[in-house]
């Protein structure tokens, strides 16, 4: 069974259909990216499995539970973390305060333990703390850990959202745009640490992403979108080669347009 | 420049960075202690007073500072707080130690009920609830004169611990222990909160609510509960309060004192709990400073200054602005600035606190 599946969902914003009868499944273990020019849905479509917004129709079955019955607060208990197009960290926090918070599914204290800080919540604490070490480790964030975010550059925050997913232990990594801004040695850095969650922390992913050294490098298999419409999925060569996405990234042959 | 050297996780998380932190601390904490036997006993009842507006000013940090939910209604709770322990000593005939933190909590689970339909609003329309909700909170004081004896107000008894009676002017030291004890408590909750994921959820909320969504935080529930512990500590600084000045009528909390708290916080620094008690020092010592600065006008100038009317208010508004063009971190900003400056003298570079602009938000679920 696919850790993800996605039916016949469709997401309209009054008049405009986003996502119009889009369906894909994400295997367990894979790394699966979403193309297409902009505007065509794909951030959408994450927005929709964040259960942020509410699809008009369709259902997303995750991991055997249907995510339509969840609020959106639980879908990181569920297994499931995201990056965002933007970056969405806590400005006025540190990089490790950042990534703790991505442990909060796996808070075990309450608000009383908690004001009183019982040998329990500073158990909980440290066990926190190596998680997030774990994480750090993983993505080189040492020299990070106690900065401001508001005082980091464009490339670390992108990362240090990484690590906030990370440590969250996640099944399935959303990742929107993660090369976005990066520049090449970024971006082959984000290459490789995608490579390695899915092989060393056997994360599934599932990424949006523009550059198309990276999604071929990457990614098992690929999605193509266009006006809210799936084009076509398969392996990156599959996907790259099929005459309907050359066609919506660069547009048909004067005689063809004629011709239809 | 000191460095320190961490070996364990632990020192992230204890209270006190290292020793040499932890020797200041108890140096101002003797200093706190012994306060009785070095100032006289007007100066005394004014830094009791600073404390009751710390305290209160504390509760309102950890919503609007740590939780970033702004609150204009805040006198209410210290209203709550003080009517609700006078109360349940005359009333109910509970001794003080009961009543007391009784008075806190009551505020505080009123505070988290009612925030549970405003935590859907955000900034401004927040701030005009909370506002509503401050003159409302008044008015059922007025309502409800068998109770809270209407507009006449009531009288605050003295003080019952195990049997040893504090009044405010019968021994003041006494007072102001206990006072600088409830103090310590509520800044070791509020540190607790921020070494723990409670705390960082309500500053995830504070930084960007979609994302802490993201992580698994219910974001209208942590509102709440910050409402909650906010008005819980603000609750407590009510009942001191009531003790301190004696008589209380509801217009002692109107909606001008919610004002003035919003502003304390924001002169002391947003996020600090330094910033609570900065700020406090400025609000209560203020209109002392402002009358020994007449003072002394007269005895030296020759100027007589009496017959203006609003020198307090206008003089708290000029700070304000002040504050809020150079100095927006607040006292906090100007302490952190110079505590730099002596800790790393002379490398200290002008640029060094200023933050870099951040980037585009993803569009806000809003």
């Amino acid at each position: 069974m696919s850790l993800l599946s996605v039916r016949n969902v469709t997401m309209k914003f009054g008049g405009l259909v986003a996502v119009n009868d889009v369906s894909f499944d994400v295997e367990k273990g894979e790394v699966f990216a979403l193309v297409g020019p902009n505007g065509a849905g794909k951030s959408t479509v994450f927005n929709l499995i964040s259960r942020f917004y509410d699809p008009f129709e369709g259902e997303i079955v995750f991991d055997g539970e249907n995510l339509l019955d969840h609020a959106p607060s639980d879908i990181a208990q569920l297994g499931i973390a995201r990056t965002f197009q933007n970056i969405e960290l806590f400005e006025n926090a540190t990089v490790l305060q950042n990534m703790l918070v991505g442990r909060h599914t796996h808070r075990t204290s309450n608000l009383l333990s908690e004001l009183f800080f019982l040998p329990s919540v500073r158990r909980a604490e440290i066990a926190h703390r190596r998680a997030v070490e774990d994480a750090i480790d993983f993505l080189n964030l040492h020299a990070y850990r106690d900065q401001l975010i508001a005082g980091l550059p464009y490339g670390v925050r992108k990362v240090v959202e990484m690590g906030r997913a990370m440590a969250i232990g996640p099944k399935l990594l959303l990742l929107d745009e993660p090369a976005s801004g990066l520049s090449m040695e970024e971006t082959q850095d984000v290459a490789f640490w995608v490579e390695d969650i899915k092989k060393i922390r056997g994360i599934t992913v599932l990424m949006v992403e523009h550059d198309m050294h990276l999604v071929a490098s990457v990614s098992d298999r690929v999605m193509a979108l266009a006006d809210g419409k799936r084009l076509a999925l398969g392996t990156p060569q599959e996907v790259q080669n099929d005459p309907e996405v050359i066609k919506a990234y660069i547009g048909a042959p004067d005689d063809e347009q004629e011709a239809a | 420049m000191r460095v320190q050297f961490k070996t364990s996780y632990d020192t992230d998380i204890r209270l006190f960075k290292d020793r040499y932190q932890l020797a200041w601390y108890a140096v101002l904490g003797a200093t706190l202690i012994a306060l009785p036997w070095l100032i006289d006993v007007f100066m005394l009842g004014e830094i009791t007073n600073v404390l009751i507006f710390a305290i209160a000013g504390m509760g309102l940090m950890i919503l609007v500072g740590q939780t970033g939910q702004a609150s204009l209604g805040h006198a209410a709770f210290l209203a709550v707080g003080c009517y609700a322990n006078v109360i349940l000593q005359q009333r109910a005939g509970l001794p003080f130690v009961v009543a007391f933190p009784l008075a806190g909590l009551i505020s505080g689970v009123l505070g988290a009920l009612i925030a549970l339909p405003m935590v859907r609003l955000h900034g401004i329309y927040l701030a005009i609830a909370t506002l509503a909700m401050s003159v409302i909170t008044e008015d059922i004081i007025i309502i409800a004169e068998p109770l809270t004896g209407g507009v006449g107000g009531l009288f605050a008894p003295d003080i019952s611990l195990f049997g040893y009676v504090i009044n405010r002017y019968g021994d003041p030291a006494a007072f102001y222990w206990f006072t600088l004890a409830v103090t310590l408590f509520c800044v070791w909750i509020y540190r607790n909160l921020l070494r723990s994921p409670l705390g960082r959820a309500f500053a995830a909320v504070r930084d960007s609510e979609v994302s802490a969504q993201a992580m698994g935080v219910n974001v209208p529930k942590t509102k709440a509960i910050a409402f909650g512990v906010s008005t819980f500590i603000t609750g407590l600084s009510g009942a001191i309060l009531g003790h301190y000045i004696g008589v209380f009528t509801p217009e002692a909390f109107n909606v001008l004192v919610s004002i003035q708290l919003l502003l304390m916080i924001v002169v002391g620094g947003l996020g600090t709990i330094h910033g609570a008690f900065f700020g406090a020092l400025v609000i209560a010592l203020l209109p002392t400073g402002i009358g020994m600065a007449r003072d002394w006008l007269a005895a030296n100038v020759g100027l007589t200054t009496t017959a203006i009317p609003g020198l307090e208010t206008a003089t708290f508004g000029v700070i304000l602005i002040a504050f809020m063009l150079f100095e927006p971190m607040g006292l906090y900003g100007i302490w952190a600035k110079m505590r730099t400056y002596f800790e790393l003298f002379p490398f200290y570079r002008q640029g060094m606190f200023v933050r870099q602009k951040s980037y585009l938000k993803t569009e806000r679920m809003r």
